[in-house]
């Protein structure tokens, strides 16, 4: 395995992955702020829906006058395709809760803090695990977008086998970027199993 | 002391004055709406009077800090509600944990408690709530209410939601309970026959006023208006008859 091929394949890791803990860092909290104030909470799912809707591509050319060429963009447009899973799925999570079980934790004697933490973000945990697994396995695949604009990662291999019209590089990059993908999704599935109630 | 939630027009409870005794089994009982569990929920300041006060000792309950308050009341909901990330024992000993006791004296009491409701601890501890009938999640219920030993205890409707023969054994296991330990119960209900088999002393309840309070015979004998009358019914004297046995023969 070439240094080339490693590099490129550490460099996708490292967009993806920052893509995704930009945007859980954003996401969680946000979610968990609104969910239970129906107004921010109407504003953020649209955002999400919005989010949902912008192909990624609109989103680089958008931000290429703004963030130039490179990482920077690219980040951007990822964490902005992640963010629409974790909004929805945390907030499911948070309002699947039975009001019940939340009843009965005020009725023990439990702090807002402790309900929070003790019963009803354990309870959201494997809904907000779906989420982010989902967009992980999403910016994993998208993340080869960022070769257009000078990102890096296994997205270089498909665009300079599409340029060249070199078939076995633009297969090399399109596997792998398949492979990182099932990878990431099988990881986060064994996770998220084991989460689950 | 009464309730008005906002946006109400008509006060949820309004003009009440009870004093329940220490010891005593309280019934509150009235049709759906009626204010009762609004009531009981002003006890653990679930819910906050909006004129009066209530003591509990002597003492104003919004005086004390809330949470504090309602680790000091057992609270037990028709819904169970269990924490289903908890084993039984963890649900057990919720509270007891929020009071920082140490783990073996919580271990033990968990025990003693599941002993109390008549569930195996060998067999029930290290359960989920998943795996247990609905008699016996609302054992465990029950349990965890008692587990830091409470001097007062609020039952909402708690046996409402399980079939009539795991509910008459429910009955009386809680009535035992109340014998064994003395535990203040103030206890909701909408079922007649539950109110005359377990109260020292029913409080009818309509459209978030007192109508009436005694012990039960009382109640059944004298109804002090029409709305009482038609609540106990026409079967009254049967009632009256049934009250005449002890409860253990029953």
């Amino acid at each position: 395995m070439s240094a080339d091929f490693i590099a490129h394949v550490g460099a996708h890791v490292a967009l993806a992955g920052s893509a995704l803990v930009l945007a859980l860092a954003i996401g969680i909290p946000l979610a968990g702020m609104a969910a239970d104030r129906p107004l921010p909470r109407g504003l953020l799912l649209a955002l999400a829906g919005g989010f949902r809707v912008i192909p990624s591509l609109a989103i680089l050319t958008l931000a290429l006058p703004l963030l130039g060429l490179g990482f920077r963009p690219a980040l951007l447009a990822l964490v902005v395709l992640a963010l629409p899973p974790i909004l929805v799925n945390t907030d499911v999570g948070l309002r699947a809760v039975p009001r019940a079980t939340l009843e009965a934790a005020r009725g023990t004697g439990m702090t807002e803090r402790q309900i929070g933490t003790r019963v009803r973000w354990p309870l959201a945990l494997p809904v907000v695990a779906v989420g982010v697994r989902t967009a992980a396995v999403e910016v994993i695949a998208s993340a080869t977008l960022a070769a257009f604009i000078g990102g890096g990662g296994l997205g270089d291999y498909i665009v300079g086998g599409l340029q060249t019209a070199n078939l076995p590089e633009l297969v090399l990059g399109a596997v792998s970027v398949a492979a990182l993908a099932l990878l990431a999704d099988a990881a986060l599935g064994y996770a998220q199993r084991r989460l689950a109630v | 002391m009464g309730v008005r939630y906002a946006n109400a027009s008509v006060p949820a409870v309004h003009d009440v004055d009870l004093a329940i005794e220490a010891g005593q089994f309280a019934v509150l009982l009235g049709p759906s709406g009626c204010g009762k569990s609004t009531l009981l929920r002003t006890i653990n300041r679930l819910v906050e009077p909006t004129s009066g006060t209530l003591l509990i000792d002597g003492g104003d309950v919004r005086e004390r800090d809330a949470t504090e308050l309602r680790r000091g009341i057992g609270y037990v909901i028709q819904a169970v509600g269990l924490f289903p990330h908890y084993t039984v024992a963890q649900n057990v000993g919720v509270v007891p944990k929020l009071l920082g006791w140490e783990q073996v004296r919580i271990d033990a009491r968990v025990d003693e408690l599941l002993r109390l409701i008549r569930l195996d601890p060998a067999r029930y501890r290290d359960r989920k709530p998943r795996e247990l009938s609905g008699g016996e999640a609302q054992r465990v219920g029950v349990a965890r209410a008692l587990a830091a030993q409470p001097r007062v205890l609020l039952m909402d409707e708690p046996f409402a939601a399980v079939d009539a023969i795991v509910r008459a054994s429910l009955q009386d296991e809680i009535a035992r309970v109340h014998r064994e330990l003395g535990t203040t119960i103030v206890f909701v209900t909408h079922d007649v026959d539950e109110a005359l088999r377990l109260a020292d002393r029913i409080v009818v309840m309509n459209a978030g006023h007192v109508v009436q309070t005694g012990p039960p015979a009382e109640i059944l004998e004298h109804p002090a208006d029409d709305f009482v009358r038609d609540l106990v019914g026409v079967d009254a004297e049967t009632r009256r008859l049934a009250l005449e046995r002890p409860l253990i023969e029953r």
